[in-house]
């Protein structure tokens, strides 16, 4: 791998290169170039989409799994399937991500589509960080779509981060949990110059005390744009709480439109969101301090992007 | 030594200031009280530079700080812990005083200052300064990061309020160690009598300007006869 893949993989995977021990999947400019599978976790091309399936089986307990994706090739449009199959009671940590280094004038875009069938009473970690970088003036896109569905008290961590250098993104999530299945979505964005990016996420809570808490940060800097739509709808007794916080700076434009639907009595959705420019007590206090306006704002931001 | 000549502060039409002149000599401790809405906050706010006065200068140790922003009198070594303290989302109590030190501090440096305020650094320095704390809470951590910091001049504005009787005890006796150990100069805003206690002198400021001035036991005996909600009750 050449010194710009390493440092791309180093951003959104915090890893150099392949990890013994780990499952690993590295995929660059629309082919699969490095590939470990481990006795519990096991990577397969698909046979009729491009993509790959991953097979973890019951009860693998603490392994990590890989499968980072990185576009160094200025133009490429890559459109990649992955099927993630966690079996009952395994207990894993998933990292993803996708970088784009684009130093031409062509657009850069990945679509990545991830389904995940995860297992009764398994628990899965999964990260997935985006990030652009270049110097040419051609377009980095990032379009993930996310499917999960949850069996019956299993257990998901949804971390997802973008915090530089990506133009454009739509990220659309969908998630739909069984009995006892519990969700937690972190999602933290920052978006700057004309950037603008949608995430749209819809669960459904089908289940008896399923239960969902998705908290959103993002922060829009100079003219970027972004839209939130969170949509929870409660078929059944569950718990959803949905936090939106933005910060917004310059002329950044910022909307978030919930939409929360109970189709039972006893579903609880809750629904917070606020947007506003940083508030200048917390500027003067660590002015207090000595720090600059400047100083006080990065500060703040890094914290709330915590 | 602080000095405040002529200080005026004007908002929406309304003198809050009021032509004010004082020094506060270098370790001295002063109680600020008056009836709410006296301007004692916003004397506070205009030496730390939060406001900028509409006349008037503030000389720090012999220099003219009235353009001064609140970052340079910070590094004169003024602190100023509010009334209310903002929260932050993602800030841990470790990271605010850290920021307040203005560099590492260990986890011994942490207890002491979260200690002298009553509260266990290993139940608070991983938590947030966000809505998940109490308001007393939020106050003392407040304190907290003033004590975190290498000060001359220290400025609280009604440090006790919102703060339980076990608490108060403890900060009344951690002013004290302040004022006493560390020859800090000290400007507290309060209406409590054990703090006032524990004062050099006392300063009223009623609409605006100094109604007294004195030493505590000139001032403290006759301080609640002098007070009067109405005007024309006088």
């Amino acid at each position: 791998m050449q010194e710009t893949d390493k440092a791309l993989l180093a951003q959104i995977a915090g890893i150099r290169g392949f990890q013994p021990g780990t499952a690993f999947n590295l995929r660059q400019n629309g082919a699969g170039v490095e590939r470990h599978s481990t006795q519990n976790v096991q990577i397969v091309n698909k046979s009729d989409q491009p993509g790959i399936d991953i097979h973890i089986s019951s009860n693998t307990s603490g392994e990590e799994v890989h499968i980072p994706v990185i576009l160094t090739q200025s133009g490429m449009n890559d459109l990649v399937y992955n099927d993630f199959y966690v079996g009952e009671g395994a207990n894993v940590k998933i990292i993803a991500g996708c970088g784009i280094h684009n130093d031409g004038c062509d657009t850069s875009q990945h679509d990545g589509i991830h389904t995940f069938h995860i297992g009764k009473n398994a628990r899965v970690t999964y990260i997935e960080k985006h990030y652009g970088e270049g110097e040419g003036s051609g377009k980095r896109i990032l379009n993930p779509t996310t499917v999960i569905y949850m069996e019956e008290g299993s257990y998901l961590e949804l971390d997802t981060v973008q915090i530089k250098g990506v133009d454009s993104t739509k990220r659309t999530t969908e998630c739909y949990l069984q009995a006892e299945a519990k969700l937690m979505i972190s999602e933290r964005l920052m978006t700057h110059g004309k950037q603008s990016a949608i995430s749209d996420v819809k669960v459904e809570l089908n289940g008896v005390n399923s239960s969902v808490r998705i908290v959103s940060r993002s922060v829009g800097k100079e003219g970027s744009v972004q839209v939130f739509h969170p949509i929870a709808v409660g078929n059944e007794r569950c718990r959803a709480h949905i936090q939106c916080d933005s910060i917004l700076m310059d002329q950044a434009k910022i909307s978030s439109i919930p939409e929360i639907t109970a189709n039972h009595v006893d579903a609880q959705i809750v629904h917070e969101a606020a947007i506003g420019k940083i508030n200048s007590e917390q500027l003067i206090k660590l002015e207090t301090f000595g720090l600059s306006e400047e100083e006080a704002e990065a500060v703040i931001i890094e914290g709330f992007l915590k | 030594m602080l000095t405040l000549t002529n200080l005026s502060f004007r908002a929406d039409q309304h003198e809050i200031i009021s032509n004010i002149t004082a020094s506060f000599p270098e370790g001295s401790f002063t109680v600020i009280t008056g009836p709410n809405g006296g301007g004692k906050s916003t004397l506070a706010r205009l030496i730390m530079g939060i406001e900028q006065p509409t006349a008037g200068t503030i000389h720090w140790n012999g220099t003219d700080i009235t353009k001064f922003s609140i970052s340079e009198r910070s590094k004169l070594k003024i602190g100023y812990a509010f009334q209310q303290p903002p929260r932050f989302k993602g800030m841990s109590v470790k990271k605010l005083l850290t920021l307040a030190h203005g560099k590492p501090l260990t986890h011994e440096q942490c207890c002491e200052y979260l200690s002298a305020v009553g509260l266990c650094a290993n139940d608070y320095l991983d938590r947030d300064v966000d809505q998940s704390l109490s308001g007393g809470e939020v106050k003392r951590i407040e304190i907290a990061t003033l004590l975190a910091r290498d000060l001359e001049l220290a400025i609280f504005d009604e440090p006790e309020a919102g703060i339980d009787l076990w608490s108060f005890a403890k900060l009344v006796e951690t002013f004290q160690q302040l004022h006493q150990n560390k020859k800090i100069s000290i400007l507290l805003i309060s209406h409590q009598e054990r703090i006032m206690k524990m004062a050099d002198e006392i300063v009223v400021i009623e609409n605006g300007k100094i109604a007294k001035r004195g030493a505590r036991d000139e001032i403290l005996p006759n301080l609640m006869q002098d007070f009067s909600a109405c005007e024309f009750k006088k």
